[in-house]
């Protein structure tokens, strides 16, 4: 327990310097969201900049309604950004034909808060897995090579395929559902996942279990993952660097150790001290 | 899917509705499988027969006699031939001139009060007070009495080529002929209408006319309803402003209004069948593009639309995929619905004259037409519309009835 804290701390001291020096993976200047006009005119996301590198792991912390979620949907070009810049690995993001889009979101994925509502409920889970192997371009393998694939995906977030071919997603439970999420990143192997809050919904044991595996797939593929949660607390065990999101806008930033040791936004200092406890307890062995 | 075909199955609302559609449904087509006889055939020659099994009067002369002592027939006879007013003015008599106590009389028993009438008349009875008219109305009344009596029975002639009579059969009081010794007997179980056409027979045709003006109708109105409702919901921006507006425009313009006047322009000549049909639907889409849309804006944003885009769907695979399979149950549940509604705005069409102008077939609007023309409701013939009223009303009860089911099953918080 103390030791994997102990490894992080040193793992971050290690990280964070050298970050500036990993290739920019994700940049946004002056990004904004506008909803509505007249008098239902809402500032969702206000002029906000970021630079994610390589290989990180971000958090974007902010409670209910800062615009966490509508940033991480302009991110993944969900939705149309109003106003601002984005550039994805060093060139400005192109997203107007369907067919850039499918390019761009073989760069970027994303993993849902909702286990249960995340699928459609009336196709299997092989035609999940196979749209990522599909996208992929693997639409040509042989069939024996596509089951081979996708049992290694499932076995990779300790899942048997054998158990769930022909089974539709609503008869999993929400934690083999959102590992059956991590089985679809891990057959696209995006350079960037976006993961909107994919523990809050599940158990604290199935929790420990998706962080593990989010940690395994960094390592393995040098993914970026960009963490959007509520959990001050969770984003200081996981992340590399902070982003603190209050009314649309980041009022504090940087590596995650600055931002929660030393926190310098007043929001940031209420939302350290609305955590009951600092999770320095939290292991994954234990699980 | 089986499951819940299995929960729709067990709802009882959607069951009603299930067994009365069915039960038209089947009528209409096996009916015409057993009577294959045409529909708008003119059986009768005169206005609204009454229900019932007619019999030919010539073969009942021919065919053979059965001799049945009912006795009920005379008395019957008597009692069908006496009206009030003869049977108080014989009471009358009887106590003034015959003199019987008024107690002995019971004005309700023709048979004995004509016995009464036998034992004690004579017109040589000094008849006090009374005037010659009603002397005379009372020798009459006497001789009437005597004919009902007589059960000689009817004797039936033939004129000869000289003018004579020639006697050739007579009908005897007590003569019966068995109905199923008459080989042209026909039962208008619902009577004839005005044209003299069997009621049933057309209502059966007609239904099933109606019944496929009402899916006719229904399908297009749903077709419209939810393509437009798609791409409002799904695309949103212009395209959603546009249609929203379009959709608007049609929901405050009443659709009867433009449902009326587009079938008056078209005339009567070219107004069909499949017309009329056509005209329904085009009018009647609104309601459906409205409710589609509402219910593809909640979907369009859900994680699992989300992740569909994610994995490179193109749009038309994610609203066939992703958007159709969510609303498909609310799609089933509007066209039944608009079915329903294609019914009745039929038979308003067709009550306004404003319908189907053809001989060639009938619907159910088009008999309430043809009986209100011909004043059924007026003179009493309730079998020329009541059926067809009832017939209206239960296959849109049922409609109802299980599209009520439907949504019990399909939105749990409806349940009780």
């Amino acid at each position: 327990m103390s030791e994997a804290k102990a490894a992080k701390a040193v793992e971050q001291t290690e990280k964070v310097p050298a970050s500036s020096e990993r290739p920019s993976c994700l940049r946004g200047k002056g990004v904004t969201k506008i909803f509505g006009f007249g008098d239902t005119r809402t500032v969702a996301v206000d002029h906000v900049d970021f630079d994610f590198h390589e290989g990180e792991i971000i958090s974007i912390v902010g409670e209910s309604g800062s615009g966490k979620t509508t940033i991480s949907k302009m991110l993944l070009g969900l939705i149309s950004v109003t106003e601002g810049e984005i550039d994805f690995q060093g060139k400005p993001r192109d997203i107007r034909s369907h067919k850039k889009k499918t390019e761009y979101w073989k760069g970027i994925q994303a993993i849902f808060q909702d286990p249960f509502s995340s699928f459609n409920m009336f196709n299997k889970i092989d035609s999940v897995l196979l749209d990522c192997i599909n996208m992929r371009g693997g639409k040509n393998l042989p069939k024996e090579k596509k089951i081979e694939m996708m049992t290694e995906a499932c076995s990779f977030v300790n899942l048997k395929f054998a158990e769930l071919t022909n089974k539709y997603p609503f008869e999993l439970s929400g934690g083999q559902m959102q590992r059956l999420m991590i089985a679809r990143i891990f057959l696209l192997k995006p350079k960037i996942l976006l993961a909107d809050e994919p523990t809050s919904m599940i158990d604290a044991c199935s929790r420990a279990t998706i962080l593990d595996m989010l940690l395994k797939l960094r390592d393995e593929i040098n993914m970026t993952i960009i963490f959007i949660t509520h959990d001050i607390g969770l984003a200081y065990y996981i992340s590399d660097s902070v982003y603190i999101m209050e009314h649309g806008k980041f009022v504090e930033s940087g590596g995650a150790d600055e931002v929660i040791l030393t926190p310098k936004a007043d929001y940031t200092k209420r939302l350290i001290s609305d955590v009951p406890k600092i999770y320095e307890e939290w292991d994954l062995s234990t699980v | 899917m089986l499951n819940t075909l299995k929960q729709v199955f067990r709802s009882p609302r959607f069951l009603v509705g299930f067994i009365i559609f069915i039960t038209i449904f089947l009528t209409v087509i096996i009916y015409p499988l057993i009577v294959t006889v045409n529909p708008l055939d003119m059986v009768g020659n005169g206005n609204f027969f009454k229900p019932g099994t007619y019999v030919n009067v010539s073969e009942t002369m021919t065919a053979k006699k059965y001799t049945l002592n009912v006795d009920v027939s005379s008395a019957s006879k008597l009692d069908r031939q006496l009206d009030e007013t003869q049977r108080s003015k014989m009471s009358d008599w009887l106590v003034r001139f015959g003199g019987v106590d008024e107690s002995e009389i019971d004005t309700s028993d023709a048979a004995a009060l004509v016995e009464l009438w036998k034992n004690h008349y004579s017109k040589d009875v000094d008849q006090k007070g009374l005037i010659a008219a009603d002397k005379k109305y009372f020798a009459r009344l006497d001789g009437k009495i005597d004919n009902m009596l007589a059960s000689s029975g009817i004797i039936i002639a033939t004129e000869n080529e000289d003018g004579t009579l020639s006697e050739n059969s007579t009908i005897d009081d007590q003569a019966y002929v068995n109905i199923k010794d008459l080989q042209t007997n026909r039962t208008f179980i619902l009577g004839t209408d005005n044209f003299g056409r069997d009621v049933l027979t057309e209502l059966v045709a007609a239904t099933k006319v109606s019944l496929q003006i009402g899916l006719i109708a229904g399908s297009i109105a749903t077709f419209i309803g939810l393509i437009l409702g798609l791409l409002s919901g799904y695309l949103g921006g212009t395209v959603d402003n546009i249609i929203t507006f379009i959709t608007n425009l049609f929901t405050v313009i009443p659709s009867f209004i433009i449902l009326v006047l587009i079938s008056y322009s078209v005339g009567s000549g070219a107004r069909g069948v499949g017309l009329v049909a056509i005209i329904i639907g085009f009018t009647s889409w609104t309601w459906t593009t409205r409710s589609v849309r509402s219910q593809v804006i909640s979907l369009r944003n859900r994680d699992h639309v989300n992740l569909s885009k994610l994995s490179g769907h193109s749009m038309l695979r994610i609203v066939f995929t992703d958007i159709l399979p969510y609303i498909a149950s609310y799609v089933v549940m509007a066209l039944i619905l608009q079915i329903s509604s294609g019914i009745l705005a039929e038979a308003q069409l067709s009550m306004l004259g404003l319908g189907p102008a053809t001989t060639k077939t009938a619907t159910l609007g088009l008999m309430m037409n043809w009986a209100m023309q011909y004043s059924a409701h007026l003179n009493g013939s309730w079998w020329a519309y009541f059926p067809v009223i009832l017939t209206i009303a239960l296959i849109s009860f049922s409609l109802n009835l299980m599209n009520t089911g439907l949504d019990q099953v399909f939105n749990p918080q409806l349940r009780d």
